[in-house]
């Protein structure tokens, strides 16, 4: 369960990051449908945050340590939506690369946490 | 070019892509921080060198991050001495790492010029030191 909310997660974070790294080389700053876009990562984001309490609450352990994995639940949580602020402030294609390098940011703490859950 | 109506922003460093730099600073900071607080916390008997290096860069990142969101001149300056500096830690913790692994049991953000961490931490001062430059250069002809 863990492990497929995971790869749904990092792989939906890819694909905003293919988006918003498009919009950049077209030179457009983010718009309306990327921050849907962001909206719906950060959804799962959350929906893993919740699930990974319940699952801890349940009493399963995590393979490195219940700290590391919470940590790393709220790092992707907090990722997309930091990135997002940031490129409402910064109306350029740098904004949308932002929000890119936040996807990818948020990819690579998927795979962190894959391998902390002990998949 | 410093009337007063400029004063309110400053000369902002964060424009353009100055605002990547200070996201990838600030992902940085998370980073170091959250990890060195909970090694150092947890099994700093293990790696003092390690976990109060990754520390120490932490601290760094925080400052430079400081320095690119406030802008202005001396923070400019101030910046561009950290990148400097983080840059030279880069550079010698990697080489240090490569040379005698044993003197870092556990990895440190540095460690390996950063590879752990995608080269982020060597790519970064370089790229924020070209930034800071250029930056500097458009400052005096205008």
């Amino acid at each position: 369960m863990f492990d497929a909310l995971t790869l749904v997660t990092g792989v939906a974070a890819l694909l905003l990051a293919a988006w918003c790294g498009w919009a950049a080389y077209r030179d457009q700053p983010t718009k309306d449908w990327h921050f849907i876009g962001m909206a719906v990562v950060t959804v799962l984001a959350l929906v893993q945050l919740v699930v990974g309490i319940v699952l801890l609450a349940r009493g399963e352990k995590p393979e490195q340590g219940t700290t590391i994995f919470v940590a790393y639940l709220l790092g992707s949580f907090a990722c997309v939506p930091a990135a997002g602020f940031m490129s409402l402030a910064e109306r350029s294609k740098w904004g949308s690369v932002t929000v890119a390098a936040g996807g990818v940011v948020l990819a690579v703490l998927e795979v962190r946490l894959y391998d902390i859950w002990g998949g | 070019m410093a009337v007063s109506e400029d004063k309110p922003t400053r000369a902002r460093l964060i424009s353009g892509p100055g605002i990547l730099l200070v996201w990838l600073y600030g992902v940085m900071v998370v980073g170091a921080v959250s990890r060195s607080a909970y090694q150092i916390a947890t099994e700093f008997d293990r790696a003092p060198l390690a976990y109060s290096l990754s520390a120490v860069a932490g601290l760094v990142y925080g400052f430079i991050t400081y320095t690119l969101v406030r802008g202005g001149e001396t923070a400019r300056k101030a910046a561009r001495v950290c990148c400097a500096a983080e840059l030279a830690g880069v550079l010698t913790v990697g080489t240090w790492t490569m040379v005698e692994p044993s003197a870092f049991p556990d990895a440190t953000v540095w460690s390996d010029f950063g590879m752990g961490y995608v080269f982020i931490p060597v790519l970064l001062p370089v790229s924020a030191l070209y930034w800071l430059r250029k930056n500097a250069r458009r400052g005096d002809a205008a």
